[in-house]
Order: structure tokens, then sequence, then C-alpha cells
């Protein structure tokens, strides 16, 4: 490719590569390396088999999601402003891990470090107000063993919430261990790695906030 | 940005051979653990298997009956799909894979390893049963509410967890096969110049990792069914036992073909070099395994006909399996018409493909005929369909792994099978194969229910039980032949060359035995089979595309092992807690903190790999050239 980006500054674009000044397309640098293209194949890949987990647990869910003998009904459990919240924090999060990334491409290594603290402190507290949810709802009597309903649910969403606590343990790893390392070919994979992962359970999250939330109200 | 060490040879510790397998990252080591754990299952199966062919020998016998027989029954389907046949097929994968496609090692060589002890674990929880006294006993295929502690005890827990871990092995193996065979390659080799064996991993490999998921899932709700209260099965708290079904066949009916793809390809590695013909209709070979792979997906009601879906559920799915029967009968043929006017040689190897076709296409056969929901009904729980499923696992799957054994025997051990011990192997085995199933069929047509642990006198059962029971025990003396062969090439065998079988594809222009690095330089590809392409050029050796120079490699690291062992401690943690003590509940919490710290350190230290200094590369390559 040869021809010169309408846009004389050497941008980042989309897709992980970068034209120079003299419009060579140019790998970012989390794919520099062979072990970097491997990475992130690897992780679309592990993101592939985990849609099809979420995608089972989705299924049994819609199966059973009737199937109170015992407890409250979702209607009466669910609200919509607080999943609402929790919905905007973590799709923000989503969005701050990508400034990061795109700081890191730019070797910006304090700034990315900045975007992933607040990525990571977004994450926290949709998980604050996740156990809060659950706490909530034990109180009214929807619990993981009161009916196939609840079991389904907390599958589904507890699943959903173990990802988000992984991720967190992950990426508060990554900031520790990078603290004081620069961005390098070796490094930058690592956390180009963790923002995918973050993307597909943000991504995950929207379809629950559909399917067991909206769904639930109004179904 | 930290270097990369160099280490000269004398740097890099001697290790004792139980660390270095303990550590290994090597693709080829790794084959070694596969094939030594596997065959191990495999005698344990086996074992198993005679058990219940002797009780089944006589009407009203009282060998193994009652719950014995229900655990030794499902111990034996368990182990043979989950700790031997895909381990054995992962062993030649390993062994092969990488050097068929001029790669140095897989894509993640540290995963593969924590496959491996993801496998190795899982097999030892699920085995842990028979120290505690509850073995598995609702089956293999784990039915609901069957498996339930009510019905079955904790033992179909530990099937649960051993399969639970070991399946997030094979998960993640699938994973690397498929970054391996997208980005490794060498240059040159295209997708449409991929040995078949590769292709039918790649396509397999992808079959895993939409199949392994929703059996993941189901076991996730067997065991919050089982050890947490949960409600997914139980009809009292609104519960739907079919549910289990379709998850657990969702992921069956592919994983017939994650064990049969790979096998399909051994044989189409095997039947050109005997043939000394290139593999007739390769494009329509790729795209047979293709199409298999994905009508795979869309035939899992046909395990589930007498369940009640409806007519129209079971005509589609009828449908659909019918159609399954067109690629692998385009592989059939394909392969008949490679050995066509070709130069035969009948090698161990080779007797075991000539007898895969024979005894599969019989296998498909009656899998046409089970795939008509209104012929289903009659078949149903029957000893047809155990005839059936054996006719395509060992015509299949078990042959594929004999003959790639004597295949590749001198490429992953650096001797030669003898041959002679080979073919009294094949013989015994293939006859005592024969009469076992071959009568089974009419077993199952005169009304023999499976699973059932006798059968009464007078019913014209007896003579053909019995004559099943004798072929069971031919086909023990051609295992234990294959044993003595392995060991007696240990012991005598001598070494053998690099290209021992005159073959056609890369892994047999790598040295004998296969440096670390496998090449010292990547090898050029210029076609399909593509040693064979240089041979015919007069060449003796690859075109390469680079000088000699320093080659990365990955450290070995005991953190795999560690991470599967605190895992299984985990799993065995949450059963006890309800087989024996609440208590045990701080084992399982304690076993998965471990297991994060073990990948937190993973991810704290860095691991770059060290370089083999090209001096001792150049010294290698110069040292005994082979022919």
């Amino acid at each position: 490719m040869t021809t010169t980006h309408p846009n004389a500054m050497s941008d980042i674009e989309a897709h992980g590569h970068e034209r120079s000044a003299e419009g060579e397309v140019q790998p970012t640098i989390e794919l520099v390396t062979q072990e970097g293209k491997n990475k992130q194949l690897g992780v679309w890949l592990f993101i592939a088999a985990e849609s099809v987990l979420f995608a089972s647990f989705f299924a049994v869910y819609l199966a059973l999601r009737h199937s109170i003998p015992n407890g409250p009904q979702p209607k009466d459990l669910f609200e919509l402003p607080l999943v609402f919240v929790m919905t905007a924090i973590l799709l923000t999060s989503s969005f701050t891990s990508v400034m990061a990334v795109m700081n890191m491409r730019q070797l910006k290594s304090s700034a990315m470090k900045g975007w992933l603290v607040l990525t990571w402190l977004l994450g926290f507290s949709f998980l604050l107000l996740e156990i809060y949810e659950f706490n909530h709802y034990v109180h009214m009597g929807h619990t993981f063993t009161s009916s196939a309903f609840g079991t389904a649910f907390y599958s589904l969403v507890g699943f959903h919430g173990a990802h988000v606590a992984f991720g967190l343990l992950w990426l508060m790893t990554l900031l520790l261990r990078n603290a004081r390392r620069e961005i390098t070919p070796y490094t930058a994979p690592k956390v180009y790695s963790f923002s995918l992962y973050w993307h597909f359970v943000d991504l995950v999250w929207v379809f629950i906030f559909t399917i067991v939330y909206l769904m639930g109200k109004v179904g | 940005m930290a270097t990369v060490a160099v280490r000269a040879e004398s740097e890099r510790k001697k290790k004792s051979m139980l660390w270095d397998y303990l550590t290994t990252v090597d693709h080829k080591k790794i084959a070694h653990l596969y094939f030594w754990t596997g065959l191990f299952y495999f005698l344990l199966g086996g074992l198993e298997a005679l058990l219940m062919r002797t009780q089944l020998a006589f009407p009203l016998n009282t060998f193994l009956t009652g719950k014995s027989y229900n655990e030794v029954l499902t111990m034996h389907g368990t182990t043979m799909i989950f700790l031997v046949a895909m381990p054995l097929l992962f062993a030649l994968m390993n062994a092969v894979v990488p050097l068929m496609i001029g790669a140095r090692d897989l894509a993640f060589p540290y995963v593969n390893a924590l496959s491996y002890w993801l496998y190795f674990f899982g097999a030892l929880v699920m085995h842990i049963g028979f120290l505690t006294g509850n073995v598995p006993q609702g089956g293999w295929t784990g039915y609901m509410p069957l498996s339930l502690p009510e019905y079955s005890g904790f033992g179909m827990s530990y099937y649960a967890m051993g399969l639970q871990l070991s399946g997030l092995g094979t998960l993640l193996t699938g994973i690397n096969f498929v970054a391996t065979i997208v980005n490794m390659r060498a240059p040159g080799m295209t997708y449409m110049r991929m040995p078949l064996f590769v292709w039918t991993t790649l396509i397999a490999s992808i079959l895993i990792m939409f199949a392994f998921p929703p059996l993941t899932a189901g076991l996730f709700l067997m065991i919050y069914d089982q050890l947490f209260g949960g409600q997914v099965f139980n009809v009292a708290g609104g519960g739907n036992v079919i549910l289990w079904q379709h998850l657990f066949w969702i992921f069956g009916h592919p994983e017939v073909y994650i064990v049969v793809l790979p096998a399909f390809g051994i044989f189409s590695e095997v039947i050109p070099v005997f043939s000394r013909k290139r593999l007739f209709g390769y494009p329509a070979m790729v795209v047979a395994t293709a199409l298999i792979a994905f009508f795979g997906f869309m035939v899992w009601v046909h395990h589930m006909f007498t369940v009640g879906l409806g007519p129209l559920a079971n005509g589609i799915f009828a449908v659909m399996t019918t159609i399954i029967a067109v690629p692998t009968g385009i592989k059939i043929f394909n392969w008949i018409a490679t050995m066509w006017g070709g130069k035969l040689r009948m090698t161990t190897a080779m007797h075991w493909s000539v007898g895969f076709i024979f005894t599969f296409v019989m296998g498909g056969v009656t899998g046409v005929m089970m795939a008509l929901p209104p012929a289903d009904y009659q078949y149903h729980d029957t000893y047809f369909i155990v005839a059936h499923f054996h006719y395509t696992l060992i015509g299949g799957t078990v042959f594929s792994i004999f003959a790639g054994a004597y295949y590749w025997w001198p490429k992953m051990f650096g001797r030669l099978l003898n041959e002679t011990l080979g073919k009294i192997h094949f013989w015994f085995f293939f006859i005592g194969f024969h009469m076992t199933f071959f009568i089974q069929h009419f077993l199952g047509l005169w009304g023999m229910q499976r699973r059932v642990y006798t059968y009464l006198p007078g019913q014209g059962f007896d003579l053909a039980n019995l004559v099943s029971t004798i072929g069971a025990y031919l086909m023990a003396i051609g295992v234990i032949v294959f044993a003595i062969n392995i060991v007696y090439t240990f012991v005598k065998g001598k070494p053998a060359p690099a290209d021992p079988w005159d073959g056609r594809t890369l892994e047999w222009a790598t040295k004998a035995p296969v440096p670390e690095y496998n090449f010292a330089r990547l090898p050029l590809i210029r076609g399909i089979d593509a040693l064979w392409l240089e041979k015919m050029a007069g060449h003796k050796e690859m075109p390469v595309i680079e000088d000699y120079h320093d080659i990365h490699m990955p450290n070995s690291t005991v953190l795999p092992f560690l991470m599967s062992l605190t895992l299984a401690i985990a799993a065995l943690g949450f059963i006890w807690k309800e087989e024996f003590n609440h208590a045990f509940l701080y084992m399982g919490i304690g076993g998965i903190v471990l297991t994060l710290l073990v990948m937190f350190f993973r991810s704290v230290i860095d691991d770059e790999g060290y370089h083999i200094p090209k001096a001792e590369i150049e010294r290698e390559e110069m040292k005994g050239v082979s022919v």
C-alpha cells in the first residue's frame, strides 16, 4: 500500500496499523513480534469459545426464566434505574480501555496507565453495585437455590460478574508488573489482550441487560 | 526492553528426566507425555471392557453385577472418549503438526504444557472415586436426574469435576492448534498446500472451540445441582432434565468428529506414502472435512429421537444426519482411488488403513440406518447402537492411532517398531474386533438391551454373547503384542533414519532425532507434498529461506503443573465438602486462591525465553547429515 493517507499527520487506525509519514503500513507496537500476533489471535479464539459458553448459559436462562415455583417474579425483582447505571458504568470502562490502548500505541506510558486505572475503578464500582444488587435479591427471597430460575439467573449473571472480577485481578496485576516498565513489544500485547477481553465482557453485559432485565420487565 | 539471554549448551543445566518432563514446554516432549498417559488409560479402559465382557459371557453370570457393573460401564466410556481417544490424537498432533508446517513449536508452548497437566489431573480427579468409594456410575453421558447424589451418590461429581479440568485443557489445546496453524506456517506453506493431517487438526480444533463450551456450561450446572443446591435439573424446583441432554449432545455429536476427523487425516497421510501416489482429490478432501464439521453441529437431536421432541424436529435432524454420509463417502472413495494403481507397500500402518476403510464403511452404513427416526425407535438403547459406535470409534479412531503410532514412531522415538509383531498385533486386534462387535448388531436387533449387567437364558442371546466375549479377549491379545513390540523396540530396536518410509511431507525432512528447535533454518515450501516435490526435482534437502542464526526458545517452567495441581485441589475440596465434611469448603476456596496466585506469578515474572547460539546450531547441523 503506497497511497498516502488523506490526513497528513501519522495517525492510528482502529484495525491496529499505523501509517508512517511515507504512508507505509506498519504494525502497531502490540503486533510487531510473532508472540504479539499469536497472542492477539489467541485471545480472539478464546473470545469465540467464551461466546459459545455464554450462549449456553443464555439458552438455559431463556428455558428456565418462567420456572419459579418459589420466590418473587422477575417483574417484582428487577429495578431498571440501578441496572441502567451499571450498564453506563461498564460501557464507559470500555471507552477508557480504548483510550488506554490508543495512548499505548503512541508510547505515552503515563497516560496509558492513567486510563487503565480509571478502567479499573469503573469496573470495581460495577462489581460493588452488582454485589449490592445480589444482596438485595437474596433478601427478597430470590436465591441461587430458590428455584430453577434462581439458579439459571445467578449462573448467567454471576458468571459474568466472575468475569468482571477476574478482569479486575488481571488489570491490577498488569498495572503492578508494568508500574516501572516502559511500553515495549513485550509488554504491549499484554495490555492489548486485556482490552480485548474487557470489551468482550462489556458486550456480554449488553446482552444480559436486554435478555435478562428488559425482557424480565416486559416479557 | 530486557534483553534475551543467550545460553550455550554448557550453560543450560542438565536436568533429571523427571524434572525435565515436569517442566517441559517442547511440543515433542509433551507429545510423549500425552502418548504414555493415553496408552495407560487405554489399557485401563480396555481392562474395564474385558471385565464387562466376562460378566456378559454367560446368562445370569455373577462376576460383576449391579452397581459395580454400572461403575465399570461408566468409567469405560468416559475413559475411552476423554482420556484415551483425544489425548492419543493430541500426542500425534503435538508430535508432527508443527513439523509438518515448518514451525519451531506451537504458538503457545506454555499453554500447551498447561493443557497436558490439566488433562493429567482431570483424569486423576475422575479416578479418585475408586479410593473414596464413590465411583461414577451414571453412564458416560451423565443423564439427569440419574447423576444427582440422590440416585448415584457423589461419583458423578468426580466425573463432572474431572471432565471440567480435562475439558479446559482440551479447549486450550484447540485454541493453540488453530493459532499455530493460522500464524506459524513456514513461507510458501499456503492453506491448500498443508498436509491433510494439518487440515483435519485445524478443523477438529475449531470444533473443539465451539463444541466444548456447551459441555463446560452443562457440567457447571451439574456441579451446581450436585454440590451447591442448584435447581436446574430438579423438577420440583422448576428444573428441566432435557436441558442436560441438549447441552451434552450439542457437545457430544461434534465430539464424535473431533476424534474421527484427525483419524481421517492420519489415514490421508499413511495411504499416499505407501501407495507412492499423491492423495487423490486433495481439494475435495479438504472441503469434505469442512462440510462434515459444519453439519456436525446440526445433528445432535439424533441422539434424542426417542425423547419425544416431535416429528418435525426428528425429521429435520434425520435429514441433516443422512447428509453427513455424502462428504464421508467422498473421503472413502478418495482413499480407494489413492490406492488404485499405486505401488502398494503393505506395512503395518497400511494394514490398519485398509482395515479402517472396510470397518468404517460398516459403521457408516449402520449410522445411516439409525438416522431414520422410525427405525431408530427399534435400535434405541440396544446392542445395535453399541456395535455401531464401536465400529466408528475403534474402526476409525483407534485404528488411526495404531496406524499413526507405527508410521510416526521413528519420528517420535527415533526407532522403528517391529513390523512382524505389528502385523500379529493387527490381525489379532482386527479379527477380535469384528468377532466382538459384528454379532452385537444382531444381538441388538434380537432385542438385547445395552447398559444392563445380565440377561436371561433361553432368549437366543447366549452363544452370540460368548462369541463376543472371546473376540474381546483376542483384541486384548493384540494389545499385549503391541506392548511387547514397544518394549522390544526400546530394548533391541536400531536407531531409525530420518526418513524411513520415503515420506512426502515436511516432518520427514527433519533430522533424526529432531533437534529441540525442529528446523535450524526455516524451509521454503513449493507445493503439496513439499518433501516429495524436492526429491523428484533431485534435491537432497528442502530449500531454506534464511542463514543460521540464534534461535529463540521458550523457557521451561513448572507453573503449568502447579496451576493444574491447585485446580485439582480445589475440585476435590468442593466435592469433599458434600461427601465428607463441610470444612473441605476451605480446601476448595484455598485451591482457587492458590491457582490465582500461580497465575499472578506467571504474569508478573518476565519470561522472554533464551537464545541457542548460532555456533552451536551450525555445529549440530554439520554432525552426521542424514540422507
